[in-house]
């Protein structure tokens, strides 16, 4: 078995195993899993609808944008003390993508790493690995989207 | 050892006179928890960081086991232990406390049967008289190194397992009372091609395998000579994968095999597919084992410790896992 | 919002807030479910969709309709990124989409790190 670990019958025992435990692995139940994503992921917008909602109620002069401003910063403020009170991860437990997808989730996972490092300091630890999981969200986030204003520029100039 | 024979046999028969084990809450509340010596009151174990609770756990171990052998740190020779954390942190920083010499081992979850191949060696060819063999993995300490913050929100799926919080320590004199190690397997790397990280137990599988087979062609045994077959941790799924492989091989191991980070956790304890981690091996061999071997309901046993050898860089840049296994065989001799 | 202010038309709003925030979410599930993609990956994946979403002029009309169902998960993350480089180019030119994004979405990135930095010091991670 040891011998030629990349020969061709080596890549066909792999394959060929790699079905068999792809076959076996027990798989979880899908349809339940979404619906939990579903209920959790819509519970959260539907939350912030109100929030947006009773905050143009309370405060009639604040433009739309602020209104959204102040919805995002009360809804990651929570969520980032659900995740500091230890709530959070169980929730997410049950909701997957419902937990991680919506801007809870950007919430959550920055500020498990921040606690998680705080062992490390907060320069080194917290302040360093802040940015561990969220940090693609926010790379690609500023990439396409400068990409996505010089095309719309370009577009502009020409069709001005 | 020759040519393809992957086998020790030790003629001395060094001896394990005794064991300690030190688990979490978590383990301490399940099937084997009135087991173990000691259940740690809370994960850090009172200390500041989760690393050094993962050393506390492995000191009190290490301790625990030389007072019950009525030992003192200074009568052991050497001291092999190994752990999940990179630069083996948690082995060396509690070596640096003991009076003794010590050799830091890394095989990933099967360090613990590889600390004792390699005790039973060194006491075999009459170098040294008594080692110590440890080994300790931490759930909070290794989810670190190897996945996600812990309060970080993610689903597993159902074939993951749960890094045992345990530590246990054997140790091996050449006289004295308990089961004697007479022979040690050395487990080959094994590949067959699986890179899901969350998936351990189907790829260690054939590493376990691997070994198994090697120790019925080395010394001759078979599976109705052993009173029980434990592997390390290969979990729920991998264990039914290793009878289905064995079977395959014309090999029934029935009743007789069990998987010890499948005892550790009961399926109510939302742990998945059971236990993982070096912790694993060391706490059930040093607890229901040692005490099942003491009190003379099982008189010859194969433990073959799996470990997955593989890092999250290597991971990340698409790498398969390799896996070993290494057997020893623990038999009560007069 | 395109419902009118009455007691059905908030409900409805609800409702389309419900049911945009749950789809996304369930599709994502189905792409953990179904491929061995990892969370990091699903949400740069739906980011820029919400940033194609922006540039193409899609995302309005479905925000009017959805609400906090589109804008609440990241899609909307990635369309507030894609709207400030736009609108932010438009006004002082190229410089201007490297900065917009960041502006944009200054209020919720800058809430998220004070506020992790401040539970940082208040609590600590626990082993469950």
């Amino acid at each position: 078995m040891a011998a030629g670990w990349k020969s061709e019958s080596a890549i066909r025992r792999n394959a060929r195993y790699s079905s068999y435990v792809e076959a076996i692995s027990p798989k979880s139940g899908t349809l339940k899993s979404l619906l939990k994503a579903f209920a959790i992921g819509g519970l959260t917008c539907v939350i912030s609808e109100l929030l947006g909602d009773g905050i143009a109620l309370a405060f009639p002069d604040l433009s739309t944008e602020l209104v959204g401003a102040y919805t995002s910063m009360i809804l990651v403020t929570v969520a980032v003390l659900f995740t500091g009170f230890g709530f959070y991860d169980v929730i997410a437990r049950h909701g997957g993508a419902g937990s991680f997808l919506p801007i809870t989730g950007f919430a959550n996972a920055m500020s498990s790493a921040a606690l998680e490092y705080k062992s490390e300091g907060l320069i080194f630890g917290t302040s360093v690995k802040m940015f561990n999981v969220v940090g693609p969200v926010v790379v690609n986030g500023i990439v396409w989207a400068t990409v996505a204003g010089i095309i719309r520029y370009i577009i502009m100039l020409i069709t001005l | 050892m020759s040519g393809k024979n992957q086998t020790l046999q030790f003629k001395n028969k060094p001896r394990i006179i005794s064991g300690m084990s030190v688990v979490g809450r978590r383990e301490g509340s399940g099937p084997l928890g009135d087991r173990f010596d000691v259940v740690i009151p809370n994960a850090k174990y009172n200390e500041k960081t989760f690393e050094k609770g993962e050393q506390a756990m492995f000191r009190r171990a290490i301790v625990g086991a030389i007072e019950k052998a009525g030992l003192t740190p200074f009568d052991i020779d050497v001291l092999l232990a190994g752990d999940l954390l990179n630069q083996l942190v948690s082995s060396s920083y509690v070596a640096r406390e003991l009076p003794v010499c010590y050799l830091g081992l890394y095989s990933a979850c099967s360090t613990m049967t590889e600390c004792l191949t390699l005790g039973a060696t060194l006491i075999d060819g009459g170098h040294i008289v008594r080692a110590a063999c440890a080994t300790g993995s931490h759930f909070a300490t290794a989810e670190r190194q190897y996945r996600y913050p812990l309060e970080y929100g993610c689903q597993r799926p159902p074939y993951s397992q749960w890094t045992a919080t345990a530590a246990g320590c054997s140790i091996l004199a050449a006289e004295g009372e308990g089961p004697a190690i007479t022979h040690a397997t050395i487990g080959r790397v094994v590949d067959y091609g699986i890179n899901d990280l969350n998936n351990m137990g189907a790829a260690m599988a054939p590493a376990a395998l691997d070994t198994l087979l090697a120790v019925f062609s080395d010394t001759g045994y078979c599976v109705g000579d052993f009173d029980a077959i434990f592997t390390g941790d290969l979990g729920r799924l991998g264990a039914e994968i290793l009878r289905d492989l064995s079977g395959e091989q014309g090999l029934s191991l029935g009743q007789k095999y069990s998987d010890c980070g499948e005892m550790l956790f009961s399926r109510e304890q939302n742990c998945y597919c059971g236990g993982s981690g070096a912790g694993c091996s060391a706490s059930v061999l040093n607890s229901f084992i040692l005490g099942k071997m003491n009190a003379g309901e099982y008189n010859r046993v194969l433990l073959l410790a799996t470990g997955a050898l593989m890092s999250p860089t290597t991971s990340y840049q698409g790498e398969t896992i390799p896996c070993i296994s290494h057997g020893v065989i623990l038999e009560n001799v007069k | 919002m395109i419902f009118p202010e009455t007691w059905w038309g908030f409900l409805l709003s609800y409702l389309m807030a419900f049911i945009g925030g749950g789809i996304l979410c369930a599709g994502a599930q189905l792409l953990i479910v179904k491929t061995k993609l990892t969370p990091a990956r699903i949400l740069v994946i739906f980011l820029i969709f919400g940033i194609f979403l922006q540039t193409v002029g899609a995302y309005e009309p479905l925000n009017n309709v959805f609400g906090a169902g589109i804008s609440v998960p990241i899609v909307g993350f990635g369309a507030s990124l894609a709207k400030g480089s736009i609108s932010y180019a438009a006004e002082y030119g190229i410089p201007g989409a490297f900065a917009g994004g960041l502006i944009q979405t200054a209020f919720g990135i800058g809430a998220a790190v004070v506020a992790s930095y401040i539970v940082t010091l208040l609590f600590n991670a626990k082993a469950k």
